[in-house]
Order: C-alpha cells, then structure tokens, then sequence
C-alpha cells in the first residue's frame, strides 16, 4: 500500500495535540485530593531526573564530557543560578572537556 | 508585557537547543523520504523530539497509519501525565483559547520552565517561550534535511547538553530546600540508569520507560510523604 506523508503528518499532529490539549481542556477546577496533588506535585522533578540522567552522559562523543557537564550543572544550579546560566556553562563544560578528550 | 519577555528569555536557550536537536531530527526526517517542507510541517505541528523520531523511524520502516498513531501516542504520553500537571498551574479561570494554545507546545522543557514559575501560570510567559521556541524547532529541522551533516560534531555534542543544564537548573534548586525531593531526583536519577543500562529492559523505548518511572516514583512519594496544604498551590 502506498502511503502520503501528508497523511502521517496529520496522524502525529492530531495524536500529539490531543494528548496535551485533553487534560487541560478537560480538568478545570482545582484537584482537592490531596494524594494526587501531591503526585502532580512530584511529576515534574521525578520526570525530568529521569529524562536528564544518563541521557546527559550519553548525549556527548564521550561519557566524561557528559559526566564532567552534569556535575558542573548540579554544582551551579545549586548555587542558585538560572536556567540560561546552568545550561550555557554545560555546553561550555563538554566544549573544553571533549577539546582536550576526544 | 513583563510575562511575555520572562518568557522569551528563559526560551532562549531551549531555542538553541531544539535548533540543535532539531537539525538531527531533520536528518532522520529525510531519511524517512520526507522534503524539507514536509519535515517542516511535521515538526511545527508535533513540537516532540522522540515522538517525532519514532514517528519517521516507522515510515522509514513502511508502517501503516495506525501503527504511527500508536507509536506517537506512547512516545508522547508523558506530555498527558505533564498536562495533567499543568492543568493545576492555570488558574481555574483561565479561559478554554489559552488551554488550547498552551496545550499545543507542551514541550519537556516549556512544561519544565512554565511549572517552575511561582503561583499560577501567566499564560503569555508560556507563549513567550514558544515565541522563540518554535522557530528554532521548526527551522532545525528543516535546515537538518536540507543540510545534512555541516554542523560539526563536537558543536552538536555541545550543544545536545544545554537541555539537560537546564532541566537540573529547574530540579535542583527546590531540591536543595526540599529533602523529598531532592531524595526523589537522587532516586530517579538511580532508577533511570538501571533501565537505560539492564539487559533486561532493552527492549522497551525511553519514552515508556520515562512513563513507568514517573508514575512508580511520584506515587510513591505521594503515598509516602503526601504534601502539606500550605506548599501545594505553589507548583516547583
């Protein structure tokens, strides 16, 4: 069967909207449970550790350029510094460390 | 607007990164006999790196129609359990136009950066960051199909971790003031490199990988260590 990639693009396009446009379109009022508060409360932070580690390590040419990154990220964003701050001295981290490595 | 511009420049650098990210998109795009247009189109119309991915890995494989949606569902069905989340950041008065527009670039980092913000959510800090979100997503991916392989390695490779910077720039800070959490991204930092690195869970994808571990995780937690009433209408 031959297929339209015109036709793919409106699968993935409808499916991604509907997932994300769903439950904030659908869930208008506060949640009062206090259980699922508290799990969309840790959402965020379990789900973006997940994604972060080990991809950091694994998204550089070397493990330790990756490595050498995420400790210079934890180090400076529990220092309190911001989002551009953190994610440009991580660049800059693998920058130098695959310079001298790779 | 003061919510607009805080937007744009916290999307800044997720903007350099997705140009990034997105350029290689490109190259996995045109290899799934896509034009620059059509790559173009997929990614303004999806905004999700593994969603997209898996999606041109299929095509490239000759799936069918029904199998693409299956596998863009599961590849993005974090973004469900993020809306979710999202969805108590809005103030219960937030209008049906602006869910539907903030519903349409829920993006790990613009959910990461939208949910950090304190109190509710000011819709137009949101779209401040698609401002410039979107088009660095959408021109990488069609410069990656036009372009290929200019872009050297070590600069990919650089740039590939400014998204992570950024994802420990929203998680570590309320870590250090909250031991919860900072006990729970020790914890999924843990359990993420067990499944990425165990023989065992090889054949299942990241993206549902990432799903099991944030419902386990954060049910746990919340059945565990239940948040007090004065910190819960605050988010991050």
């Amino acid at each position: 069967m031959e297929h339209n990639i015109w036709l793919y693009i409106l699968v993935m396009a409808g499916v991604s909207y509907l997932i994300r446009v769903a439950p904030l379109v659908l869930i208008r009022r506060e949640i009062t449970n206090r259980t699922i508060r508290s799990f969309l409360y840790y959402v965020p932070y379990v789900t973006l550790a997940v994604m972060t580690f080990p991809a950091i390590v694994d998204a550089t040419q070397s493990t330790w350029s990756g490595l050498a990154a995420l400790v210079a990220g934890i180090a400076l964003a529990w220092l309190g510094c911001g989002l551009f701050p953190v994610a440009v001295l991580c660049c800059l981290v693998v920058l130098a460390a695959e310079f001298l490595l790779v | 607007m003061r919510c607009y511009r805080a937007g744009m420049r916290d999307g800044l650098p997720i903007a350099l990164g997705y140009f990034a990210v997105a350029f290689a998109l490109g190259i996995a795009a045109k290899n799934a006999g896509f034009s620059a247009l059509q790559a173009l189109v997929a990614s303004l119309t999806n905004n999700a790196s593994a969603g997209e991915y898996a999606a041109f890995s299929l095509i490239a494989a000759g799936a069918g129609y029904l199998e693409v949606a299956v596998m863009t569902l599961v590849a993005n069905a974090r973004y469900l359990l993020m809306s979710c989340s999202l969805s108590q950041k809005l103030s219960p008065e937030t209008p049906l136009r602006h869910r539907l527009i903030i519903g349409y670039d829920v993006t790990d980092e613009i959910f990461g950066i939208s949910i950090a913000r304190i109190g509710y959510l000011n819709p137009w800090y949101t779209y401040g960051a698609m401002t410039v979100c979107i088009p660095g997503w959408g021109s990488g991916t069609f410069l990656g199909v036009l372009m290929g392989n200019i872009l050297p390695l070590r600069a990919v490779s650089a740039l590939s971790v400014g998204l992570y910077g950024m994802f420990l720039a929203i998680i570590i800070p309320p870590a250090r003031k909250n031991r919860v959490i900072l006990a729970l991204v020790a914890i999924s930092f843990a359990a993420s490199y067990a499944a990425s690195r165990l023989a065992v869970f090889a054949g299942i994808s990241s993206g549902v990988k990432t799903i099991v571990l944030t419902v386990v995780i954060a049910l746990a937690a919340a059945v565990l260590f239940p948040v007090k009433e004065e910190g819960e209408g605050h988010g991050a």
